[in-house]
């Protein structure tokens, strides 16, 4: 089974991870959120006590069902490869950029996406940083950028992430041991079951089709070739029937409620951090579940950066805050970037480029 | 005349693709490349067919050989 091999049953593709999120949001998710790689991942290091956000701590069962339904199909379609060893350090550290970049825009790449089809208008300036970020990357790529060759290790190196998650799972179905939050972003979700049928529909699709928000934006640049945009673009028309058939789509800035902000230039600066280091690591944050999921110890580790990132982002108050309506004066309070992020964004852009310019391919390669 | 290798084993995506092109690119005949995940040699054989070229994939030792026409 390959959902690779033609644009049209890449469309399918996306269309099917597009009603997972969509069915997730009508059944609790955060409505805009609906299926966010870098918020689950949040809420997920919340949830085992990594940061003391109390309002953005859930264990979230997709980004379990993601890694295990990843695994699952690359096992029985023999694509399960276990591997490691191309600068694990250098993933890890790329990994926390990719979530404190998702952070200060307030959303992974899915997200964005998901965003734009809810009418969200920061999403689509926040797209332009996203294209100039990968853009940037594919430029370090052509001019010899390389983490180094994975090799071949024991079966077991790939498998510790998916019997991971299964572990969270296992203490997450146990009362009173993880952190819950009791209101905010954190305490709207789908039940759990739900979504981690979800989560393994979604993974084991985008393992068979690739999918890779980073990657689509990459390959039209590097190889003029849509393959990839195709399963974007059916996700996206997806959501977007969804939100205005259940009147969630709203078209403009400043719309209270939705998780977002309209500091365009942090907007733009946020999705750059994520597409440049995105094309770094190899893939966005899905992929790297995905991949991770499919055996590579090196996207494991990149996973495991997106987690102390995540938890980074709230203990230094580097995250952004939404838009939102006050209770008592019933006035729009402006959602930002506090000063600590807009520093670590540009700490992060800077990092992107002393990587992409001194970790060199071998050369008579 | 040897034919040319290029082996990409291990490298992340999209570098196993690139460095193909490039070889396929600059070679006058057939070019062999050595890559080692399912999902990249898949990868390589589509550009193959996309740009009018044929493949042949054999599995070795841990690796397949992917030889473009």
């Amino acid at each position: 089974m390959d959902l690779s091999d033609s644009k049209k049953k890449l469309a399918l593709a996306g269309v099917i991870c597009g009603l997972v999120a969509a069915c997730l949001a009508f059944m609790g998710n955060p409505a805009n959120m609906a299926f966010c790689i870098a918020c689950f991942i949040r809420d997920t290091a919340g949830a085992l006590g990594m940061h003391q956000a109390e309002v953005v701590q859930y264990a979230r069962p997709e980004i379990i069902g993601l890694v295990l339904g990843a695994f699952i199909i690359a096992i029985a379609t023999k694509e399960y490869c276990s591997t490691g060893g191309s600068s694990p350090m250098v993933r890890f550290v790329l990994g926390m950029i990719i979530v404190i970049g998702s952070l200060v825009f307030l959303g992974c790449p899915l997200r964005m996406v998901i965003r734009m089809s809810a009418g969200d208008l920061n999403a689509w300036v926040a797209l332009i940083g996203f294209i100039l970020g990968v853009g940037t990357g594919v430029f370090a790529l052509k001019k010899g950028f390389s983490l180094g060759r994975a090799h071949t290790v024991g079966q077991v190196g790939g498998m510790i992430l998916p019997v991971l998650m299964v572990g969270i799972l296992v203490l997450a179905l146990i009362p009173s041991l993880l952190k819950v939050s009791q209101a905010g972003p954190g305490s709207m979700h789908a039940p759990i079951i739900a979504s981690l049928i979800g989560g393994l529909l979604f993974g084991a699709v985008a393992q068979k089709a690739r999918m890779c928000f980073a990657g689509s934006i990459r390959d039209i640049i590097l190889m003029k070739n849509f393959d990839l945009f195709s399963v974007i673009a059916g996700l996206f028309v997806v959501m977007l029937i969804f939100n205005l058939a259940t009147g969630r789509f709203v078209a403009g800035f400043n719309t209270p409620g939705i998780i977002a902000h309209s500091d365009h230039l942090w907007n733009i600066l946020g999705m750059y951090t994520v597409g440049f280091a995105a094309t770094l690591a190899g893939g966005c944050p899905l992929r790297q579940l995905i991949l991770a999921g499919q055996g590579s110890s090196d996207s494991a580790v990149t996973v495991m950066g997106m987690f102390v990132g995540a938890a980074l982002c709230h203990n230094l108050g580097l995250a952004a805050s939404g838009t939102a309506l006050d209770a008592e004066t019933q006035e729009i309070v402006a959602g930002a970037v506090p000063l600590h992020g807009k520093v670590a964004c540009i700490i992060c852009i800077i990092a992107c480029f002393v990587i992409a310019f001194t970790c060199k391919r071998e050369k008579g390669r | 005349m040897t034919m040319k290798e290029v082996d990409v084993r291990g490298l992340s995506c999209p570098e196993p693709v690139m460095l193909t092109a490039e070889a396929v690119k600059d070679a006058a005949g057939p070019v062999k490349i050595l890559v080692t995940e399912p999902h990249q040699k898949m990868n390589i054989e589509k550009y193959a067919k996309d740009h009018g070229k044929s493949s042949t994939a054999t599995e070795k030792d841990g690796y397949f050989e992917i030889v473009i026409g």
